[in-house]
């Protein structure tokens, strides 16, 4: 049982003004390193390399199993976009439990990174959609599926009212957390019109068998109690020349990943022969996933 | 179509062993490392065709089958469809394409290719279908046939995975 008041507690309560009652319950951990603790965007090379070993050291304890916590940074000349075709979509959620098999989100209050939400043909308004369906088969007549994950939005309303900026937008174009620096005043959840980011309400529980101990800083390295996390497309592949775990467990190829830079990549030939839109696009988020019908548009 | 590769038995069997079969005639982009997923066929029970099928007289009447039971044409072109109008009559462990070349069955996708033709230049590119691997690097296309049965090529209803629990459940929890 980890008994320390970090930062990103100490902050998160005294903003609730819950400071004290729990301050009372600790002593010595208060002015622990972490604490003081540099910004991750702010750390020297070697600043880096350290706290990422530490890290792998906790986890590898933690879950009995080698851990690589890597930070990878964004490649130049890279742009991440997503498409999504659905006129394929079968809504099977295939997506979603590979993403939960790869990104280490709790299992205990079940956090999903993507959503598949299932529509009425005809319809558009996203509010009428429904993610419980569980029938023997999909897809259903009279319906299509529409998954939603975070939009990785090139002008991203989550990161402008962050408080404490531990959620900004990378370089290839990538939304990320920095976990140690959320202070989980859920704001950013607030203000994501795509209901893209999830709250850990309790200390997230990871059964050991079902990690994946394949890391990154800013992706699936396990999470802790107060912070806000969300679909980095799989930093931790991507940022390594993978596709991400949804597009590979894709079972009609309904996902297509690429550099929106690089005009052959499939993002760009779904862009240039495709008519795509985006989810809300009059909100102006200008978000990197593509929404297509590869048929029957 | 044509086939620009060396298809000598021995090198593919080794290929198809490392999981590799290299399809240069279907390079998709910029010169990129390229393979398939091996084809389903090559580990059902019924391959090498041949082990039958070379002692047998092709028998080229269309007709009910009293061997091979379960393979019904259903939704590709039938009634005029007819089995070896993709299989190779002489050797079983090819396909045939229109022009009376003969193709492997890690090859169907030129076979398919014949007559889907904006499919085929869909899924050259990874559109349609998919590919797994490096979005900037080494790629393996997914065969038609992984998605599609020949016989039968509508995509089958799958179940669901599931459903994410209501709120109210997950706070009980
Ligand atoms: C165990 C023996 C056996 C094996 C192995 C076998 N077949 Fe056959 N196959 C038969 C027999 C017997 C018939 C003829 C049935 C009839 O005439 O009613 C037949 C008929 C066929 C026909 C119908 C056209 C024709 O020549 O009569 C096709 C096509 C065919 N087989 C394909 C295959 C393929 C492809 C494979 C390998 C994946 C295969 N078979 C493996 C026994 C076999
Ligand atoms: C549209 C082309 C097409 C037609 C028509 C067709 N086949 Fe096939 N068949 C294929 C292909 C391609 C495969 C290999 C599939 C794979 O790789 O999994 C195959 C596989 C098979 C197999 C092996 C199945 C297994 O995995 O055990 C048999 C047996 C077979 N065909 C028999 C037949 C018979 C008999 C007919 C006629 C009634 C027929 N086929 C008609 C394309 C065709
Ligand atoms: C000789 C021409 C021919 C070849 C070769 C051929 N197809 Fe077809 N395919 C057709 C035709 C014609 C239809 C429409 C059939 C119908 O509506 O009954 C069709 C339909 C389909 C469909 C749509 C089925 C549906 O119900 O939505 C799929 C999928 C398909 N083919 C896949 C394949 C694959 C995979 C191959 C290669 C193994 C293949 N085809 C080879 C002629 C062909
Ligand atoms: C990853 C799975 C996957 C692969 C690989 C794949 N398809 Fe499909 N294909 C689908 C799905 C899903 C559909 C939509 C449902 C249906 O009609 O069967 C589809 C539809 C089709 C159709 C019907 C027309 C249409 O646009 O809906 C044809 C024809 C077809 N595919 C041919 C092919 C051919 C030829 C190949 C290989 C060159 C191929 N497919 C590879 C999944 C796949």
């Amino acid at each position: 049982m980890e008994n320390k008041v970090s930062r990103r507690d100490f902050l998160r309560l005294s903003a609730v003004g819950l400071g004290a009652s729990v301050l009372s319950g600790c002593s010595n951990g208060l002015l622990g390193d972490d604490l003081f603790r540099t910004k991750f965007q702010e750390m020297s090379p070697n600043q880096v390399k350290e706290v990422l070993k530490r890290l792998e050291e906790k986890y590898s304890g933690k879950y009995g199993t080698q851990f690589s916590v890597t930070a990878t940074p964004a490649k130049e000349n890279v742009l991440f976009g997503y498409g999504l075709d659905l006129s394929r979509c079968i809504g099977c959620r295939r997506c979603v439990h590979a993403c939960v098999k790869e990104n280490n989100p709790s299992r205990e209050t079940q956090i999903q990174w993507i959503r598949d939400l299932r529509m009425k043909k005809g319809v558009l308004d996203l509010e009428k959609a429904e993610h419980y369906y569980s029938p023997e088969q999909v897809p259903e007549e009279g319906h299509y599926y529409i998954p939603v994950q975070c939009q990785q939005c090139e002008n991203p309303p989550c990161v402008k009212v962050c408080p404490v900026k531990a959620t900004w937008k990378e370089p290839d174009g990538i939304v990320v957390v920095d976990y140690d620096w959320c202070i989980g005043c859920r704001t950013c959840m607030a203000a994501c019109p795509y209901r893209a980011r999830k709250f850990n309400w309790k200390e997230p529980v990871i059964p050991k068998d079902e990690i994946n101990p394949q890391t990154h800083y800013l992706g699936n390295r396990p999470r802790m109690r107060g912070v806000v996390e969300k679909c980095t497309f799989c930093i931790q592949r991507t940022r390594e020349g993978r596709y991400p775990a949804c597009v590979e467990a894709c079972p009609v190829g309904a996902r297509k990943f690429g550099n929106l830079l690089d005009p052959k990549s499939e993002i760009r030939y779904v862009i240039e022969n495709f008519r795509v839109f985006r989810l809300k696009e009059e909100l102006n988020t200008e978000p990197k996933f593509y929404y297509f019908f590869s048929m029957g548009a | 179509m044509r086939r620009q590769f060396n298809t000598n038995p021995i090198f593919m069997v080794t290929l198809f062993l490392v999981g590799l079969v290299p399809v240069l005639d279907v390079r998709a982009g910029s010169g990129q490392d390229l393979s398939l997923s091996p084809a389903g066929v090559l580990s059902s029970p019924l391959f090498p065709c041949s082990t039958c099928h070379a002692g047998m007289e092709p028998n080229l009447q269309k007709r009910a089958l009293s061997f091979h039971p379960e393979i019904k044409i259903q939704g590709h072109g039938e009634p005029r469809r007819w089995c070896l109008d993709c299989h190779d009559a002489g050797n079983r462990d090819s396909l045939r394409l229109l022009n009376a070349d003969t193709v492997n069955f890690n090859e169907s996708y030129l076979l398919c290719a014949q007559c889907h033709g904006n499919i085929f230049r869909a899924w050259k590119a990874g559109i349609h279908g998919k590919r797994t691997g490096m979005w900037d690097g080494p790629k393996r296309y997914v065969l038609c046939t992984s998605c599609h049965n020949p016989h039968s090529p509508r995509f089958k209803p799958l179940k669901p995975e599931a459903a994410p629990l209501r709120p109210e459940e997950t706070l009980r929890r």
